[in-house]
């Protein structure tokens, strides 16, 4: 499904289509099938973000010169040091190198290389969606794995129902209702963005001022995205649970909480490691309009920035970041599968 | 002993009333699905009765008459915006753009990701491949990202919206009627029809379409919800309809007019509530449908 899809009761969690292993199949083969496809999908990247963004898009001088009075001359000036005046195909070979080496054009609105802001960006988009999405995985898989073992109890319904309604919440709703409430009644939390200015420069004064700032977006952030990992955690374990092995732990005489955890918990969570992975473009999604709403320095703020502007060249460049950085997780995921499940190297 | 014949067609409108009966009494007894689908019920009619309720005059900016951004009174029960439109006439009109948007791009969404779905699992080779390929290409892509860059050099009205929803919002529907199509192909009673020379057009249509309609039923439930926060979104970034009004644009007006720093916690909390309380029921009903439809799911229990 698209942005959010969450398994039903009892729905087993089915891993990513990881190939139907032929007789011979090695790890090599195996690696060389998925590092391929993984290649053509970012070579379809690559080719669709020129298609949307200078084919469809139209002329970028249009736009650039909107409302301006710019002779024939100047317009022809901007175009060739932009290398619009060559053939199609030069320019799409030299869009193609361009990203391969690591040159992304120069943004219209900061004036600067990509790259460069996309290098100081980076951190904080990592620092948010990363603490994010452990705190959500783990909290997801705490209260997935208890909801499965218990199906029915009143921990199970009460927790499904909450994850189900924050679930529902859109992002930036639950940013701007959190912001209301905690920075704007309590004053417990900054408003926005990650430092303040007037933090002495040492260290420690710095960490802690971030980490400050970072507790409401982690919150909202945490808060929409856990329920998802609660259901297939929940669903993974419901799949477990009339499994003979279990029947044959109980039989030794370990008691429940030893059942789940050490038999139950580490066969349910095979199929989720997948899942953790492949759920990574809604941890994108989910972090553009965190960072949005409360302004954080990150790659969604500067992508979202960048619409209205429009700062075309860095909307192309962060497309082609946030998809391949999709697909290379996908890929990631692939391989640790060849690892963790031994049925892959039989088959 | 006398034998009533009955005509094929009769017969097969009474199997599909019996069948029919049949997934009612499974989805009735499930709860949350029937409240769900009472609260579904209730806000399809408030939706449909907005222009009798509230005169579409009360979403004119230049005709307001409150004051601006005031707190919940008698005349206007959940405030007014800065502009000193009521609230509560921008959630009601809201909730149906925001309903038509989301309905009409699964629509899109559903049926093109059938017909890719039962083609590419029915003809199988070259164009089955591709089918999946691409499907699945689609499905790892972030889809803000995409639908945010389509949008941002498409332009924005309403037929973009759903346009670019739709397209990110199909493979998982092919995925599913796919794996489903592989699954009826190899029945005994396909085989049959093949022998007795049906065509292409006759299996899908006759055999496997009817086969898969239900779980595409419960899928197209589960992707409603995600169409409309996907709306809500797009147009609280700014890339929604201006001309229009929805859930996700009265939110964007509060955020740019500073709705949170001027507590206007009235001007919040109506639209996204709306928002959560459709969703909610949406999903509710959805995961009731599959559990009455997903074979593998109704075999469990």
């Amino acid at each position: 499904m698209t942005e959010r899809s969450l398994p039903v009761d009892g729905a087993s969690v089915e891993a990513p289509s990881t190939g139907r292993g032929r007789a011979s199949s090695g790890f090599g083969r195996y690696l060389f099938k998925h590092v391929s496809g993984a290649a053509v999908s970012l070579l379809l990247v690559l080719f669709s973000s020129f298609f949307i963004f200078r084919l469809i898009a139209g002329d970028p001088i249009d736009q650039l010169t909107k409302e301006r009075p710019v002779s024939a001359e100047q317009r022809a000036a901007m175009r060739a040091e932009m290398g619009l005046d060559r053939p199609l195909w030069q320019q799409f070979w030299d869009y193609i190198t361009g990203t391969l080496t690591m040159d992304l054009g120069e943004s219209f609105q900061y004036r600067r290389p990509i790259f460069d802001l996309i290098v100081e960006r980076l951190p904080a988009t990592l620092l948010l969606s990363g603490t994010g999405m452990v705190l959500a995985v783990l909290l997801g898989f705490w209260i997935g794995t208890r909801s499965g073992w218990k199906q029915g109890s009143r921990f199970d319904k009460g927790h499904v129902a909450t994850g189900l309604v924050l679930y529902s919440a859109p992002t930036f709703w639950l940013g701007m209702i959190v912001i209301l409430v905690f920075a704007r009644y309590l004053g417990l939390f900054p408003v926005n963005g990650m430092r303040s200015p007037s933090t002495p420069p040492d260290f420690w004064s710095q960490a802690v001022d971030i980490g400050h700032h970072l507790v409401l977006p982690v919150l909202t952030y945490t808060a929409v995205v856990y329920a998802g990992y609660l259901m297939i955690m929940r669903s993974s374990i419901l799949d477990e649970l009339g499994s003979d092995y279990l029947t044959t732990a109980r039989a030794k005489g370990l008691r429940d909480d030893e059942v789940r955890q050490r038999h139950a918990v580490p066969n349910a969570l095979l199929p989720t490691v997948t899942l953790v992975f492949l759920a990574l473009g809604s941890v994108v999604n989910g972090s553009i309009v965190t960072e949005t709403v409360f302004s954080w320095p990150g790659l969604g703020t500067l992508f979202v920035n960048s619409i209205f502007y429009p700062d075309r060249p860095v909307l192309q460049a962060l497309f082609v970041l946030f998809s391949s950085s999709t697909i290379l997780a996908v890929l990631c995921a692939e391989i640790l599968y060849w690892f963790i499940d031994p049925r892959i190297r039989r088959s | 002993m006398t034998t009533t014949t009955v005509s094929p067609r009769a017969l097969r409108r009474a199997r599909r009333r019996q069948s029919f009966a049949r997934s009612w009494a499974a989805y009735r007894s499930q709860r949350t699905g029937m409240i769900g689908l009472v609260l579904l019920g209730a806000i399809v009619v408030l939706a449909l009765a907005a222009p009798i309720l509230i005169d579409e005059s009360a979403l004119s900016v230049t005709r307001a008459t409150g004051e601006r951004m005031a707190p919940p009174s008698a005349a206007y029960p959940l405030g007014t915006d800065e502009t000193g439109r009521s609230i509560l006439a921008l959630t009601l009109w809201g909730s149906r753009l925001s309903l038509v948007i989301g309905l009409t791009a699964t629509v899109v969404a559903i049926v093109i990701g059938t017909t890719v779905g039962v083609t590419s699992g029915h003809i199988g080779g070259w164009y089955g491949w591709i089918a999946l390929r691409l499907s699945d290409w689609f499905m790892v892509l972030p889809s803000l990202v995409v639908a945010i860059a389509l949008l941002a050099v498409l332009g924005r009205s309403m037929a973009t919206t759903i346009t670019v929803i739709a397209l990110v919002s199909w493979p998982g529907t092919t995925r599913l009627v796919r794996a489903q199509t592989l699954t009826v192909q190899s029945r005994p009673y396909l085989e049959r029809a093949k022998a007795l020379g049906a065509g292409h057009w006759h299996q899908m249509t006759k055999h496997l379409l009817p086969n898969v309609l239900p779980l595409v039923l419960a899928s197209a439930t589960l992707l409603v919800p995600s169409a409309i926060l996907m709306e809500s979104s797009l147009a609280w970034l700014g890339l929604g309809d201006p001309s229009v009004v929805s859930w996700g644009s009265i939110l964007n007006r509060a955020s740019e007019n500073g709705a949170v720093s001027a507590h206007a916690w009235w001007y919040l909390l109506p639209p996204g509530l709306a928002i959560l309380v459709v969703v909610l029921a949406f999903m509710m009903c959805g995961r009731a449908l599959e559990a009455v439809f997903n074979p593998r799911l109704r075999g469990g229990s």
